[in-house]
């Protein structure tokens, strides 16, 4: 019998600390894309089975472990739970626990620091606690989502090192005019 | 020299710094130029072309004559304006384009031949012979002619982007600027205010007047403070709005750290922000502008404002003797000013007839002006013509000032047109230039201060009222209402150069001439002139050089209207544009989870797209790649070779309408696939050509795994997504990439399966896994998928695991070949064997190549339509004569093929027009023996066994190929199914 040891995306290069800015890996369970064939139904059975609604564009819901994200047209990300067999009804089911890598940015500068990769507006006024975009960090494509803590990030798992050097950057940048 | 008791620097703060290796002192606050004003240094630079002995002419990013470089190797900076460079301790400068040195330049011989120099030199001088400019003239002009030069070496500054998002944008924070964020902050809005100065307040720092019963620069700094403690506002000083774009988007400037040394552990020294605004207010004041006349360049002449600048700001009287020179009302407080700091004033000098100066205790010449100045590297005197005569009177400076012309180069940059004022004799912005944008202030005519405050605050409540809030009720400041009194005076009439760009070298004299030659639209003037074309883009000499222009052909100023402004409003530097670009910050790098166990083999890693693959593994005593390449691809021949091909891309499609979906993308049909089975699929464009090619596998019902080329994986994402939301948004069926999801080995060769037997859970056999079979399978108690596939062309399968498990999986499957005698085989490997099999990439199908040029027209279906069909049913791709894809060997002494080559009948001359075809790619194929190749070659597949000419050019080689069937291995297949 072989054995498989599995590896986080991040590995080693994080937590990263600078300044009075922090970013960790974060496990958050299972991911599941929810792509959406019937909307009503798909958002009673996330109701019943974890306690979710399906949220509008550019929401997200939670309860308990259980999050739902939006994630694009037709799509949302169940994040937490392995999702309950009768959600395959109303939607397709697609499991990328593994196709992302999965951070949290924290810390006064934050909104500085996404302010030098992401060309969106995250300004706490307009983005609030459990607001996301689909955007980019620079270059790469990710999700952003304000945390009640600060900013959840999800970009490829390929990309985890890059995410990682272009967080350095822009955080030596932000302490570097505190 | 310092004036006691004068100036906003901080006197408790001495600076020192050097310029051209020589300290001097100045104070916190000072800029290069005041502090060299204070130490008596007139002389900062040498002209563009003439290399005239230049001193400063403005006190601000105008600045056309003080331009120095900053900064040591690599880190220097060229073409930095003195009069924007705040000094630091150890700042180090240089002046620029002089030789040997700034003060005895001996390209200032130039100046003696002026008058061959003048505007179409360069044009009718250096025609002949044709072959001269590149070698000769050309490098001669450009050392001679120019600015500040860059190192050379890279630069290793740090520099950032940042994106910024706001209701309203205050451009300019003087009293208009200020006025109107004060406004908009307390009623509420999210305010930027961006200043270009170090220190905001504007032209209040630089004036001796009152706002509100205090000094003016007070009155702002009050105003900074307020705005300061405000969580709705941001400041942003030493921070230049450099371009409008459209939907309220604009670029800025920031000099984070260009006023300090600190530099390296991530401080930027530029910040490039973008910044998404929903209203904006321009409030960037004006740029005063200078008279014409004889020598007019002379170091010490400057402007009237940057006068009262030097003295109010600085604390810095620009001379000893100060003639002041104008033809509006701002002459005489300029003298008032310099009286009451108690230096001496030689004399006003007005242009007007019977303006009355109360109270002056020096000459005031009426009807007057200033027609040359004398003394080459420092004023020495003026000379002034009256109704009786001229004459001559000693002044070491010169303050003059022609009027004022409003700063609106940001309202043109959408296309707008600026609108004549006569009354003020210059241009204005034209309202709604650029929606959303309110202009207040000096840059829209309005030059008291009363006239600016009160402007700031109807442009905030104008732009207040737009996004939707009501302003405060707020009493407007007390301040001064001085009317302006300007009568046109644009050059004096005489003998000499009359500059009008100072930086450019540009003068009265070169517009005539471009008049003459019929270049009378003011583009074509620029453009043979080159009037406006240097660093400072024209601001100080675009109004007087136009109105030159306009009184030498007869026209008005409206009529000959202005050139184009454009981004950027002050030079930007391409480091701060394209901050985070450089070296491995250009893109993103996907790596895979075999990534680290690569390069802990010594695999050399290649890029495709953006992911990292290892080439080859080299071992031992190899001494090349294709000593590697050959081993690696005898693993895969004759026991079993791994290789990473995570890469291309997998599309997961689900859904009752999954199938119709595979149906029309793909040249052949899905619908049929059965369960557990994959498929190869060839997918043609809208036009008819190959987009991409790869495998699919119905893993379901309504469920299939499509893979695609690792280059191609974006492009058929998006047509997919096209397809399904743009043709047919009511079929059931969704699309997700799970290409990051698994990670994904070939296990290609013999002992494939022997191999994979002893790691899954249950074994395999030909019966129950059977060629193009897939399904699930576990080992290590991990859920696996298992495909039989092969682009080698031997037994081979393709294994994915959630991609957590990826290294893992590498290490083992690595593991197990070696024990088997194989190992891990690279990118080389991996295109070889496919060449061998005759197998396609996108060195073939290259976006110009059909479905019949690559020998599959069987694979577009009869039995159905597909995207692409029609269009390649177009005659010209049905053409007999087009390339078809062939095989090639070499036949004659040379062995060597290479890629991009091109063919030619045996005997016929490697001319373009000779060539059959080309070569796509090659490589050595062990197996043969020898290099073999893939070409597209005209009516190829009739041609098998003709012997060509593979010529190429490129690289010089040249060798006989025999035309053969692209397969090379196994054509029977045999091996794959086994």
């Amino acid at each position: 019998m072989v054995e498989l040891k599995a590896q986080t995306p991040f590995g080693e290069l994080l937590p990263l600390h600078i300044g009075d800015m922090t970013v960790a890996a974060r496990d958050l369970g299972q991911l599941t894309v929810l792509g959406v064939f019937d909307r009503a139904g798909l958002s009673k059975a996330l109701e019943a089975a974890h306690g979710v609604a399906l949220p509008e564009p550019l929401q997200s819901t939670a309860e308990g472990d259980a999050q739902c994200l939006w994630f694009g047209r037709e799509e949302a990300l169940l994040v937490g739970p392995t999702p309950d067999e009768a959600l395959a009804k109303h939607a397709a089911l697609v499991d990328v626990s593994d196709g992302w890598a999965v951070a949290e940015l924290q810390g006064p500068g934050a909104e500085d620091v996404l302010a030098r990769l992401a060309p969106v507006d995250l300004r706490d006024s307009v983005f609030e606690p459990g607001d996301i975009l689909r955007s980019q960090l620079r270059d790469m494509p990710a999700s952003i989502t304000r945390t009640e803590t600060g900013f959840l990030l999800l970009v490829y798992r390929s990309m985890a090192a890059t995410l990682v050097q272009e967080l350095r950057r822009a955080m030596e940048a932000v302490a570097s005019r505190r | 020299m310092r004036i006691a008791g004068r100036g906003l620097v901080n006197r408790d703060k001495p600076v020192s710094f050097t310029f051209d290796g020589r300290r001097y002192d100045g104070f916190a606050g000072d800029t290069v130029a005041s502090a060299m004003l204070a130490n008596g240094q007139r002389l900062m630079g040498r002209s563009f072309k003439y290399h005239r002995p230049r001193g400063v002419l403005s006190a601000g990013s105008e600045e056309p004559n003080a331009l120095v470089t900053t900064g040591v190797g690599p880190a220097s900076e060229p073409n930095v304006r003195a009069t924007m460079q705040e000094i630091y301790e150890g700042l180090a400068v240089r002046s620029q384009n002089a030789w040997p040195s700034l003060d005895l330049d001996l390209m200032a011989v130039n100046d003696l031949a002026s008058p061959f120099l003048g505007a179409g030199f360069y044009y009718k001088t250096f025609m002949w012979p044709r072959k001269f400019w590149k070698h000769v003239y050309e490098p001669v002009i450009r050392r001679a002619a120019g600015l500040g030069r860059l190192s050379g070496g890279p630069n290793a500054d740090a520099y950032e982007k940042a994106y910024a998002f706001c209701d309203l944008l205050v451009i300019g924070a003087g009293p208009a600027g200020l006025m109107a964020a004060l406004v908009a902050a307390r009623a509420g809005a999210d305010v930027i205010l961006a200043g270009e100065d170090a220190l905001m307040g504007g032209r209040l720092n630089a004036e001796n007047e009152h706002v509100d019963g205090q000094p003016g620069h007070a009155w702002a700094a009050g105003v900074v403070a307020e705005l300061a403690t405000m969580d709705n506002v941001r400041l942003m000083p030493r921070t230049t709005v450099t371009g409008v774009y459209d939907g309220g988007m604009f670029s800025a400037l920031e000099r984070v750290n260009q006023h300090r040394a600190r530099r390296g552990e991530g401080a930027p020294l530029e910040c490039f922000w973008r910044i998404a605004a929903k209203q904006s207010i321009l409030a960037a004041g004006a740029l005063e502008r200078p008279v014409a006349f004889a020598n007019n360049d002379r170091p010490g002449i400057m402007t009237a404002g940057a006068v009262r600048a030097y003295l109010t700001r600085w604390g810095v009287a620009p001379g000893k003797q100060v003639a002041v020179f104008g033809n509006n009302d701002d002459a005489h407080r300029t003298a008032r000013d310099l009286a009451a700091a108690g230096v001496h004033v030689a004399a006003v000098i007005d242009s007007r007839e019977g303006v009355s100066m109360e109270g002056a205790d020096f000459p005031v010449l009426r009807g007057a002006v200033v027609c040359n100045a004398s003394g080459r590297k420092e004023l020495e005197s003026v000379t002034i013509r009256t109704a009786g005569g001229e004459h001559k009177i000693q002044a070491d400076c010169l303050a003059m000032s022609g009027g004022w012309n409003p700063s609106l180069h940001l309202t043109c940059h959408l296309g707008g047109r600026p609108t004549w004022e006569p009354d003020i004799h210059a241009f204005v912005p034209t309202p709604g230039a650029v929606p959303g944008m309110h202009v207040a202030g000096a840059c829209n005519g309005t030059f008291s201060t009363h006239g600016c405050l009160a402007a700031g605050v109807a442009a905030a409540e104008n732009a207040l009222e737009a996004l939707g809030r009501k302003p405060e009720p707020m009493d407007l400041p007390q301040a001064d209402d001085a009317p302006y009194n300007l009568k046109p005076l644009w050059s004096v009439p005489g003998k000499g150069r009359a500059w009008l760009d100072f930086q450019n070298d540009v003068c009265v004299k070169d517009v005539q001439q471009a008049a003459a030659e019929n270049f009378r639209s003011a583009e074509h003037m620029k453009r043979y002139t080159t009037q406006g074309m240097a660093p400072d883009q024209g601001k100080n000499s675009n109004v007087a050089a136009l109105a030159v222009l306009a009184d030498a052909t007869g026209r008005g100023i409206a009529e000959t209207g202005t050139t184009t402004f454009r981004p950027p409003y002050t030079p930007v530097a391409i480091a701060a544009m394209g901050a985070g670009g450089q070296g491995k910050g250009f893109a993103p790098e996907r790596l895979t989870t075999s990534h680290a166990a690569s390069l802990a083999m010594g695999a050399p890693m290649v890029e495709a797209g953006l992911w990292y693959r290892p080439s080859y593994f080299p071992r031992g005593q190899e001494r090349n790649w294709r000593q590697s390449c050959d081993r690696e691809v005898g693993f895969v021949r004759k026991t079993v070779g791994v290789c990473d091909v995570s890469t291309l891309g997998k599309i997961d499609i689900q859904g009752p309408d999954s199938a119709k979906l595979l149906d029309l993308v793909y040249t052949n049909k899905f619908s049929t696939l059965k369960v557990g089975k994959v498929r190869y699929g060839l997918m043609l464009r809208e036009d008819g050509f190959v987009m991409d090619d790869g495998t699919c596998a119905r893993l379901g019902e309504t469920h299939y795994l499509m893979t695609t080329t690792t280059g191609a994986a974006g492009e058929v994402m998006r047509h997919l997504e096209f397809v399904t939301q743009c043709l047919h948004p009511e079929w059931q069926v969704h699309l997700t990439s799970v290409t990051e999801q698994w990670a994904q080995f070939a296990v290609a060769g013999p002992k494939s399966r022997e191999l994979l037997n002893g790691l899954l859970e249950q074994p395999i056999d030909n019966d129950s896994f059977p060629f193009m079979a897939c399904g699930s399978e576990r080992l290590g108690g991990v859920a696996a998928r298992l495909f039989r596939i092969s682009f080698s062309g031997e037994h081979a399968y393709e294994i994915t695991v959630p991609a957590r498990y990826g290294a893992a999986l590498f290490d083992l499957l690595v593991a197990r070949a070696e024990a088997l005698e194989g190992g891990a085989y690279g990118m080389e490997a991996l295109n070889v064997l496919r060449l061998e099999k005759g197998h396609i990439t996108h060195a073939e199908i290259d976006g110009r190549a059909t479905a019949g040029d690559i020998g599959m027209e069987r694979m577009v279906s009869d039995a159905k339509d597909c995207i692409g069909k029609t269009m390649s049913e177009r005659p010209g791709l049905r053409d007999p004569e087009r390339g078809q894809l062939v095989g090639l060997r070499p036949v004659g002494a040379v062995k060597q093929l290479t890629a991009g080559a091109f063919l030619f009948e045996a005997g016929a001359e490697a001319r373009r027009e000779n060539a059959q075809g080309y070569t796509t790619s090659v490589g050595f194929s062990p197996d043969i023996g020898t290099f073999i190749g893939l070409a597209f070659v005209m009516r190829g597949r009739q041609r098998h066994g003709e012997v060509m000419r593979m010529v190429d050019h490129l690289r010089e080689i040249e060798a006989e190929v025999e035309i053969c069937a692209p397969v090379f291995v196994d054509p029977e297949g045999g091996r794959a199914r086994g």
